[in-house]
Parts: C-alpha cells; structure tokens; sequence
C-alpha cells in the first residue's frame, strides 16, 4: 500500500507539492496568529513562528522523501545531469561509445555464436535423448555408416532406444532434377528413413510422415518439401501438397512441407542443403552396402552408457548382409550424444573464441578507465566545488557511475547494432561450414548476456575514477590550479598500470592470433595431391543404361566436345571429387590373408582417364587408365602411395594383382596422396579405377575441366555444349574446385578471422590508450618541458624523454604479456596445426608489431612535446 | 548548555503524531506540533516543519486520514485523524516502546563497577 502510494505521489510531485505548500502556509498563519494573540508584535510573532517551524526547505524535501521515490528523483537527476555533460563533451562521449560498442558488440555476437552451437540445445525434440552412432574405427563416410540388413537387425535387437533411425548417406548436392518448368532444374534430395522424423520429433508444418507401406520396394513414390524449398519453389502454396511433381521423369506425390525450423544440414552437415525428402526403401539399398548413417532416441532413463554397453555387446554380432553371413559384419558402434556430434570439435575454438572476446572487453574497459581519469581530472575543480556546496562522496560517486552506466548502455546499443549486422550475415551466409549457424540471432539470452557485461563493464570502468576522483583532497583542487604534483603523480601512476595492463592484454590477443594466423597459413600451404585453382566441375547427367560400354561413348564424346572449348586445357569425369562425398570399399594382394585391422577402408573414386590430369593429380610411377582398359577378367586400378607402400612394402606394386572393391585388378599405376577429406588430417588408402571399365559403376558423374578462365566466364559456354549432348542435362552450377576446400577450411578461417580481428582491435585499443596517457602527460608538463628547454635542453633530448617514457610501460606491458602468452598459448595448442605453442618466430614478429605501434603513439606526443615553444609555455599558465 | 533538549529518535515523532490524534480526534498538523510541544513539556528538540514528513509518511501507510477543513477562525487547514488501522498500529508500537523502555531502564539501572 505504501509502495503504490510512493509512486502514486512520484507522478503527481506537482499538485502534491501545491498541495504542501498551502499547508505550510496555513501552518505559518495559525502560528502567527497565536502568537499576536499573546500579544506578540506582527513582526515578532512571524519571526517566532519561522524558527519554531525550523527549515522550510528542510520541511519540504523530507516530506519528498517519505512521500514518494528518492532514489528515483535523485538518479533522474543525476541522468539529467548526465546527459547534458555528455552532450558537452561530444567527443569523449563519441569515441567512448564506439570503444564500448566494439567491445560489446564483439561480445554479443560470439555469445550469440557460442550459444547457438554449444549452450542452446539442439532445436529439436528432447535433444538430450539423441544419439548418433558412429563406428569405432576409420574415418571416412562408408565406416560410419551400416548396411540395410545390419540397420535392421539393430533396430530389432536393441533394448535401449525408442526408434532406431538413419539417413542414406551419399545423396550429393543436386542429385535430382525436377522437371516440368522448361529446362530440369537440380534439386538436392536425401533419403531418409521411414522413422526419420518421428525419431528426430519433428512434425510437418503442412501434411504427413512417410507411412510404412511408403518405404517398402514398389511402393507409391512420395517426397516431404523442405521448408525453404517450398517457399523458393512453390512460393509458400499449401496446395501443392497433395499433388505430383516430376522428380528424374518418375511422377511422385509431395505428402507435407516440414517445418521452418528445421535444417538437416546444419545438423548433421554443415553447408549442405536439402530441398526435398524421401523414403529409404531397405530392400532397394540392399546391396549397396554400408550407406546408412544412423541416430537413434534414447528409452526414456537410459543412460548413455548403459546403451553403449548393450551396443558393444550388438555391433560385432550384426550382419553386412543376412544372405551371404560368410561376408561378416565386423561392425562396432560409438555411441555419441547428437549435442556432441554436431559441436564437441568445436568446444575448443568457441571457448578461445570467447576468452578473446573477453580480452577485448577488458581491454575496453581499461581504456575507458584511462579516458574517465583523464577527464576526471579535468573535472576535479567541478567536483571538488560540488562536494564543497555539501554533495556526500557517495553522491559523487553515483554521479559517476551514472554516467559510466549511460556509456555503457549508449555503447550496449551500438554494440547490439553490430552484433544484429553480424549475426544476421552469418545466419544467412552459406560458405561457413558451421553446423546451427543459419539459427544464430540475437536472442532473449544474448540481450540479457548484452545487460549484464554492459553493466559489469560500467562498474568495472567507472568505479576506480569514480573513487579516485571523489577522494581528491577538496582544499588542494580549489586552492591549485589542477597542476599539483603529488596528486598529478598518484594520478599518473594508476593510467600507467591501466596502461601496462592493456599492452598486456593486447599482447596476449596479438600472440594467440599470430599463432591461429601461422597455422591457417601452413594449412593453406600443405600440398594437398591436387591442384585445386584453375579447376571447376559440374555434376553430368546422362543415360548409359548401367551399360559401361554406352558410358564409355557418351563419356569420350562429352570430353571431347569440352575440350574443344576454347580455353579448356584438359577435362576428366570423377564421380566423387576429393573434399566432398566420399566412399571407401577394401583393397588386398591378392592371394594373401590380413589380419582383423590390417587392412583400411580404402577411399574409392570411379574416374575417366584424363581425371588424375585435370584435377591436377601428381602420377608417381605407371600410367593413366585408358579407354580399352575394358577387360572383363581382370580390371584395372591406380593406387595411392601410401597403398602403394602398405600393400607391397619396398615392392615395385605396378602390374600387381590386387583384390579391389571385390574384384581383380592390376595396379597400373601409383599416384601421390591426395587430402581426400580434410586438410589438416592424414591422407588415407585410396584407389581409383576406371568408370568404363564393365567392372565398376559410377555413382554419378562429375566433370572436371582445368582451364585458365575464370569458371564463371566459361560456365554457359560448357553449359551449352553438355545441353547439345543431353538436352535433360540440368542447370547445375559450375563451380570452382578451390570452393571445396574453402568449404572445408572454412571454419578455421571463420576462427582465426574473427580472432585477427579481436587482436586488430585489441591493438589499437591499446595504442589509444598509450597516446591518451602520453598525451595527457605531455599536456600536463608543458611548463615543465618550457623551463627546461629554456635552460637549454635540446628538441631531441625532449622528444627522446617522453619516447622513453613509452618504451618503458610498453617494456613493462609486453614482458608481462609474454610471460602470460605463454602460459596461454599451452592451451590452444591443440588448435594449431604444424606451429608449435612456442613457436619463435610469431612470438617476436607480434612482440616487435605491438612495439612499434606503441612507440609510434608515442611518438606523435612526443613530437608535439618537441615543439613547445618555451615562451609561450612559460607565458601560459 | 542546561536546556540542551533532546533530539528524537527515529520513529518516535510517528508514534507522537499517532497517540496525539487518538487523544485529541481531529487536528491540522500545526495543532499535532504544538500539542506535542506542550505535552513534553518543551523538552524535545521539534522543529514543527518536521511533522509533515511523518504526517505524509502516516497518511501513505494508511494509519491517518486526511481533509482539508476550516479552523475555528474561518481559516483553511488539513485536518488529520487516526483510522482503525492506525490505532492498532500505536497498540502495538506503544507496547513496543514501553517494553523497550522498561528493559533499558533495567540495564541502566545495574550499578557499574566500583559503584556499590
């Protein structure tokens, strides 16, 4: 009651305030009334009634007080205040909030990022309970992936999971064409299991699931629309559903759109997206082998060790085919949370990625710091004259950090801006090969988060100039004229341990980049066994009729004719490009036996000849395939080198016999190792046979065509001439190799960018704030500098004194940043890639870099400290 | 410094204000002050502008009403009166006090050492 009373009065101060002073009014009266009645003088008695009713002023501001909000009146003063200082000092207030809306708007948007990909969970169903399994073994898709039968046979063996699901994992981008809008347009499709989506918990926003009978073999052939999909293609008409499109010229029914929220790729692979989804048909997959990738949902109280227990037990027992039990399985299972599937790599990067986030903002702050002292003391005389007129140190100290706190909030908003732009780009770019990225935004946990540093920050940057400020000695401020030593020197002292901190700070950021910076540049320089630029490919359609002889005839004839373009060096057909899709099948000597775990899952690539030559591929020993290696008995294939030396250890392998993918072959040739999946990592076995040859099936075709056009000048010339060929061929994009491995390195170049920028800023944060502190030093001792050189001392000897002066806190700040690098630079090591922690060289050029721009802010002051003209300084006070 | 008065301890003048309007019934705050003045006796320190901090304070705790009357001499005035809440609430901090009272005057009472 009281409360709302309180505020009830804070609105009505006015007529409450009117209503007083009748009051008061009437108080006096009656006062002086009695008073003549005792036979008082008019004047005596008013003088009476005044002192017996004590402070009239007093009387009103205590009834302020109890009646409505003090503290409210007393911080819209203080803001009132605040506003009109401020908008003096419009450039302080300017470079303060654009200090804080980097730092803060750095901060949100990695918190943004950080809670996107490791915080939030996963925008699906009870996320918790998903798991992804995955072999224990290999590293390419086809080991983590499981056959039809062995899929089946864990989803009926299992006691742990409530559904059992999976995806077909080689469907490729583009792998479809619809048809029916003149030219077929590629559209990206992926099989998915029938339980798919009731595993995941995700409901169609528009129509139904598969059924069951939709996933068995010659059943009605029926599609879900992704989200976008239907937006881009059907522009959002509910009426497609229901109806039938032509889908690689099978009719085949559309059942439901999918929900906005929900996108496979940035789940389960980053950068990848589907348009549209079907149901795996088992029996039709059959003997295709491992192809499905699974993810299950746990029984509700079943922990994920308990399941991994009973998976272990399951996994070796499963079979490749039921058919041919001879075949065996050899599976294992490793059981992973979904969550840490799709960000556990990434928890490293993110938490640097934050930490220097958090650099910066103190970096921020120390620099702000820095800017309140100095303005502080240029303000000492109005503080000291407001404590004079009996302003307590606790007001001046709220005063204070009312205005630090309207910094802070001006710079939050600023920062919110940026970090809006920032997190809007990223959600919509497509080159970043981040899982969650497209459903990064500003939400009610990053606003809250903006909150709290912005006003951790306006505490942590206003306090210490605050409490500085107000305990300045009162009569020495009046009574000087600001330029007392002793307090000039105490003052100093705290700006040069703001200031060595901030060196500090950034000399940690600078060293961490420089070393994040040094390993992107190695891994930009590893050989990767191709030549990336100057290539570009396009996904081929044609009908061969899985006749490898009609391959062989429309391959040659489609080679021929891009090679005629002019322009075109060389071209070859690949049906998986290294950096993408992948597979792998086995390869042995023939005749010998291996033990469990001898032999690797072998990379397989099903090429043209003139492949190796236009991916830029580097042939050791041998030669390429030919047209004619065409032999039905004995097939033909190209190992990698390191088959090469696994297989026939100090052998010469070429003309060998091996057993690869199941069949024979001889090795004709030995290339060298391509990175066919990572960058950083190892190459694995790989092979590559011929896709005329009658042994081998493509599974689809790429074309590779080396040219020194830029591909965007040649795409619809070759574009044109496929569409001669095979007027069905979709309009694919032709796009450059080097996209691929950009795709792959992308989330290190998103890393270490975002942390040379953290570092940039860091940088010239703190060369800000060494000139603020130089500069003020200079400004104060302009009569110091006067008289000295008017007794002789020379501009250099000036100028180098306050170098000096620089060299010193910059020493002092880069010895503790280095002793700090260190201790830091241990904890992203394993982010580096062929650098070591301590690495030397980056050490020196990032300690010598903070160097010079430190000495180079402290040298515009000391120029100017050069300058002063004695006599002016001397005349000047 | 004989006639140094005392200066009131925070919360007393409320609970003046509030005893003073049950024994008196309706009051302007100029009458409360004098009427307190005149019952101690001029022994406490009151400046009487402060009585309207406590009258507000009251009034917004709902423990006084108030009016804007007419004085005996035809002259504008608020007039305040303690309502039922308001009694209850000087039931209480009456006992309070005059418990509080009582055990300070014991523990003052206790001879100090040396004393006997």
């Amino acid at each position: 009651m009281e409360g709302l009373n309180r505020v009830r009065s804070f609105f009505k101060k006015r007529s409450r305030d009117m209503e007083l002073d009748a009051e008061l009014a009437a108080h006096l009266e009656l006062a002086v009334e009695e008073n003549m009645a005792r036979g008082m003088s008019a004047e005596e008695a008013r003088r009476r009634a005044l002192i017996s009713f004590g402070g009239v002023a007093q009387a009103k501001e205590q009834h302020g007080e109890a009646r409505g909000l003090p503290w409210l009146d007393v911080l819209l003063q203080d803001l009132r205040f605040t506003f009109r200082t401020l908008a003096r000092d419009r450039g302080f207030t300017m470079i303060a909030v654009i200090i804080l809306g980097l730092g803060i708007g750095a901060n949100i948007t990695v918190f943004s990022v950080v809670n996107t990909l490791l915080l939030r969970p996963l925008p699906l169903h009870n996320p918790q309970e998903l798991v992804r399994i995955l072999s224990k073994t290999g590293s390419g898709e086809s080991s983590m992936t499981y056959s039809s039968d062995a899929t089946e046979e864990f989803q009926r063996q299992n006691r742990s999971f409530q559904s059992v699901s999976g995806y077909y994992a080689f469907s490729g981008s583009d792998n479809l064409k619809l048809m029916g809008h003149g030219q077929p347009m590629p559209v990206t499709g992926l099989m998915v299991a029938g339980n798919f989506f009731q595993t995941l918990g995700v409901e169609p926003s528009i129509g139904r699931l598969f059924t069951a009978e939709e996933t068995l073999h010659k059943s009605r052939p029926v599609v879900l629309l992704s989200h976008a999909f239907w937006k881009r293609q059907y522009s959002g008409d509910r009426g497609i559903v229901g109806q039938t499109i032509e889908l690689n010229a099978t009719p085949v029914t559309v059942i439901g759109v999918l929900p906005d929220n929900f996108d496979f790729g940035s789940i389960f692979s980053p950068g990848y997206k589907v348009d549209m989804y079907g149901p795996v048909i088992f029996d039709d997959i059959r003997d295709e082998g491992n192809t499905m990738a699974l993810v299950a949902r746990l029984k509700p109280g079943v922990t994920l060790a308990k399941a991994q227990a009973e998976a272990d037990l399951l996994f070796p027992a499963l079979h490749f085919s039921v058919k041919h039990p001879e075949y065996g399985g050899g599976y294992t299972g490793r059981l992973l949370g979904l969550k840490d599937y799709v960000s556990g790599k990434l928890r490293r990067s993110l938490v640097v990625l934050w930490c220097a986030v958090g650099l910066i903002l103190l970096i921020v702050c120390v620099n702000l710091s820095n800017l309140l002292l100095a303005r502080g003391a240029a303000r000492s005389k109005e503080f000291a004259m407001r404590s004079a007129v009996g302003a307590p140190r606790s007001r001046l100290v709220r005063q204070l950090l009312t205005e630090s706190l309207v910094l802070s909030l001006a710079g939050a908003l600023l920062g919110l801006g940026i970090a809006f732009t920032v997190t809007t780009y990223l959600a919509y770019q497509g080159s970043i090969a981040l899982p969650l990225l497209s459903s990064v935004r500003i939400d009610g946990a990053a606003l809250a988060w903006t909150l709290l540093i912005a006003v951790t920050a306006a505490v942590f940057f206003g306090l210490a100039p605050g409490l500085r400020i107000s305990s300045a000695n009162l009569q020495e401020v009046l009574k000087d004229s600001g330029h007392s030593a002793s307090d000039g020197k105490k003052h100093e002292a705290l700006r040069s341990v703001l200031i060595v901190s901030e060196i500090a700070l950034a000399c940690v950021l600078l060293v961490g980049a420089g070393l994040l910076l040094r390993s992107f540049l190695r891994i930009l320089d590893v050989d990767l066994g191709f030549k990336p630029s100057q290539a570009a490919s396009i996904s081929l359609d044609y009908n061969d009729g899985n006749d490898a002889g009609k391959r062989s005839v429309i391959w040659q004839e489609a080679l021929r004719r891009v090679e005629a373009i002019p322009g075109v060096e060389t071209a070859g057909i690949t049906d998986n490009l290294p950096m993408s899709r992948n597979r792998s099948w086995g390869i042995s000597v023939k005749g010998k036996n291996y033990r469990p775990g001898e032999l690797e899952d072998t990379f397989v690539y099903v090429v043209s000849p003139g492949y190796l030559n236009a991916i830029g591929m580097h042939l050791v020993k041998g030669r390429d395939f030919r047209w004619d290696d065409t032999d039905k008995t004995l097939g033909t294939v190209i190992i990698n080198e390191t088959v090469a030396r696994r297989l026939w250890p100090g052998q010469d392998p070429i003309d060998r016999i091996a057993v690869a993918g199941g069949m024979d072959a001889r090795v004709i040739g030995v290339v060298a190792d391509v990175h066919e999946s990572s960058v950083e990592g190892t190459p694995g076995w790989q092979m590559y046979v011929s896709g005329v040859a009658p042994q081998f099936g493509p599974e689809g075709a790429q074309l590779v065509v080396r040219s020194k056009l830029p591909p965007e000048t040649l795409a619809s010339t070759v574009m044109s001439t496929l569409r001669e060929m095979n007027p069905a061929q979709p309009a694919t994009e032709f796009r450059p190799v080097q996209r691929l491995v950009d795709h792959v390195v992308s989330p290190r170049r998103f890393f270490v960018l975002l942390v040379s920028i953290f570092a940039g800023l860091g940088l010239v944060l703190a060369s800000l704030g060494i000139y603020g502190v130089i500069s003020y030093s200079v400004t104060r001792q302009t009569q110091e500098i006067g008289i000295r050189m008017a007794l002789g001392a020379s501009q250099a000897r000036v100028q180098w004194s306050v170098i000096w002066k620089t060299l010193t806190l910059a020493l002092i700040g880069i010895a503790t940043g280095t002793v700090a690098s260190l201790m830091i630079a241990h904890l992203i090591a394993s982010l580096l890639f062929a650098t070591p922690a301590t690495d030397l060289s980056t050490f020196l050029s990032m300690i010598l870099l903070l160097l010079m721009v430190a000495l180079l802010a402290g040298y515009i002051p000391a120029r100017r400290a050069s300058r002063i003209n004695p006599m002016i300084a001397l005349r000047n006070n | 410094m004989a006639e140094v008065k005392l200066d009131l301890l925070q919360g007393t003048l409320d609970l003046m204000v509030l005893q003073t309007l049950l024994a008196m019934g309706t009051m302007h705050g100029y009458g409360i002050a004098r009427r307190i003045e005149q019952v101690s006796g001029d022994e406490i320190l009151l400046n009487q502008g402060t009585i309207y901090a406590s009258l507000v304070r009251l009034q917004q705790r709902g423990w006084i009403a108030a009016e804007w009357g007419t004085s005996d001499h035809n002259r504008k005035a608020k007039y305040y009166s303690i309502t039922r809440s308001g009694r209850k609430q000087l039931s209480e901090d009456a006992a309070h006090w005059q418990r509080l009272t009582r055990v300070m005057g014991r523990v003052l009472a206790t001879p100090g050492e040396g004393e006997l």
